[in-house]
């Protein structure tokens, strides 16, 4: 599939937004963080901006962004108007915790209610986001069990991480904080490990032979193209990553996404280090998590062969 | 609405001879002359003139060398949009501009409303739907909509235009929910079957196999031609030599 930088920034911005106002709504909820309004401003406000660029960045993929509108008006059936449902809707307790967190309550409960309700808001999106992939039968590296759980994941670790972050450059205790988010790593790595093992050892149960309804005559071998350049279908569906370079790259993924995050939460929780120090390895941690997200995304897109390119190219998928 | 109508009684689709079919490209041409000016607005081509012509055809036809050796043969074969009774590009649609009309189970597009996220042609696993660069929305087959119900048209018009335009009678048109259609008959007749029936979409169009070979049995099993030996006068040498030279 056409790796659409518009959707991998959608994706991993929004999950990372997403993580970071779970974290944010759980730690104020079990009273881990202070309710000092300039750290609520900053960190909240830095999940509310990515959750936002990541949406404004998903219109950039229609063709119409004009009537995006009308994406949330078919719940009944559609995991992408759900999602786009989801979103909106969870504004609202984000309001709810942010502004009673920066500018204080207006009604008692406003900070438990809008935390508890963010947390729901956002697991509903980020799964939903899951879903629009995992529901499609004609994606085989998509149409897994374990898609939505490693969107959710992805984002629990991306938004931790930015967590760690913030507490470290504001001066609070991050130790439990940082210790969950070395188990989330593991976690994750575990979990992204486990797919890809799934789709690399998955059976490619869709053939030339079925798709053509030809195998009972021989193998199907494409002959002559139905035309001579590669029309939107080839284009969107057809893309296609050499093999070795898409090893190489989980290697990357693995490597700065989970790999080295660990190695920088070792080295906080380890060693007494100045302030400064500690807030240049947090950075670097952000750093390398974002960029091992963003190689693990466009993996997923890359990686991932559409059941129609079997009219194209013979073979299976 | 995205949402499936109850099942409909009226099948509308077409029936596709792979055994007739001579890959002469003129139902795809055809279909793209009408659908240009018709219901889903201009199918647009991009870089026309250019390196790296390509545009929106609802209908495309490969053709495929089937079987080994002599036995082999090729299959022309059209793909377009199926119609399928649980089309999943219909329910994925996050806008409500795919639907499939209750009244006849054409699938369409909306193009007033259709956003362009391109998540149907995703669904499709047939490649039916392509996306339209200049217009920004998804376009796919309409069954000749604008055609099939034209009572300004003569009645042998009332098809779609590939049906029209297929010059060996290879696509049939008509109702396949009707088991006494002549479509519905064709398909019991030959044997025609479903595109990868295990997605479960329930394609609507059909496909007639081709037909077993008439001489299996004279299928030669050495190649025709032998090569020339040679029997020693200087003459037989020179063309023994000049045609291995010649077949290298």
């Amino acid at each position: 599939m056409h790796p659409a930088y518009s959707v991998i920034i959608f994706t991993t911005a929004s999950g990372a937004g997403y993580g970071l106002l779970i974290g944010l709504a759980v730690s104020v909820l079990l009273g881990i963080v202070p309710r000092d309004p300039t750290f609520g401003f900053f960190a909240l406000g830095t999940a509310v901006a990515l959750i936002t660029i990541g949406l404004l960045t998903s219109t950039f993929h229609l063709g119409r962004p004009g009537r995006a509108w009308r994406a949330v008006t078919q719940v009944g059936t559609s995991w992408l108007s759900r999602e786009g449902v989801a979103a909106l809707v969870t504004y609202l307790p984000i309001a709810a915790l942010g502004l009673g967190w920066v500018f204080g309550e207006y009604e008692p409960g406003q900070i438990i209610v809008g935390a508890l309700l963010s947390i729901v808001g956002a697991l509903v999106t980020v799964w939903c986001t899951g879903r629009i992939y995992s529901s499609l039968p004609t994606i085989r590296a998509w149409h897994q069990r374990l898609v939505a759980p490693v969107y959710l994941m992805l984002a629990f670790v991306t938004g931790s991480v930015l967590l760690d972050f913030f507490l470290i450059v504001f001066g609070y205790p991050f130790w439990g904080a940082a210790a969950i988010t070395a188990l989330l790593l593991a976690l994750g790595c575990d979990l992204k490990m486990r797919y890809w093992a799934k789709i690399d050892s998955d059976d490619r149960t869709y053939t030339a032979e079925a798709a053509t309804g030809l195998g009972r005559f021989g193998t199907v071998r494409p002959l002559d193209p139905p035309h001579t350049q590669p029309n939107y279908v080839m284009r969107e569906m057809g893309y296609q990553v050499a093999r070795r370079h898409a090893r190489k790259l989980r290697k990357i993924a693995l490597l700065l996404l989970f790999v080295l995050p660990l190695a920088c939460i070792a080295a906080l929780l380890a060693l007494e280090l100045p302030h400064t120090a500690d807030v240049a390895i947090a950075a670097l941690m952000m750093l390398s998590a974002a960029a091992g997200v963003l190689i693990e995304r466009w993996l997923f897109f890359a990686e991932a062969e559409h059941v129609v390119m079997v009219f194209y190219r013979g073979g299976a998928a | 609405m995205t949402a499936l109508p109850e099942p409909t009684t009226k099948k509308l689709g077409l029936v596709i001879d792979l055994d007739t079919c001579v890959g002469c490209h003129a139902c795809a041409t055809s279909c793209k002359e009408w659908n240009t000016s018709g219901y889903p607005k201009p199918l647009t081509d991009q870089d026309a003139h250019g390196a790296d012509p390509h545009g929106s055809w609802l209908n495309r036809v490969h053709s495929y060398e089937v079987g080994q050796g002599a036995a082999s043969r090729t299959v022309h074969f059209p793909r377009s949009c199926l119609h399928c009774e649980t089309p999943a590009c219909v329910t994925v649609c996050p806008t409500g501009a795919s639907y499939k009309r209750a009244s006849d189970g054409i699938v369409l597009v909306n193009p007033d409303t259709c956003i362009g996220c391109k998540l149907c042609s995703w669904a499709c696993p047939y490649g039916a739907r392509e996306y339209d660069y200049d217009d920004g929305t998804m376009k796919k087959c309409t069954l000749c909509v604008d055609r099939i119900y034209n009572e300004t048209f003569a009645p042998e018009d009332r098809i779609p235009a590939c049906v029209r335009a297929c010059p060996t009678g290879a696509r049939h048109f008509g109702d396949l929910g009707d088991p006494s259609s002549a479509v519905s008959q064709l398909v019991k007749e030959r044997e025609g079957f479903d595109l990868l029936p295990e997605m479960g979409f329930k394609p609507v169009n059909k496909y007639l196999p081709p037909r077993p070979r008439r001489d299996q049995n004279a299928i030669p099993t050495q190649p025709a031609e032998q090569p020339v030996a040679s029997t020693g006068s200087i003459a037989d040498r020179f063309f023994a030599w000049a045609d291995r030279a010649l077949s290298r």
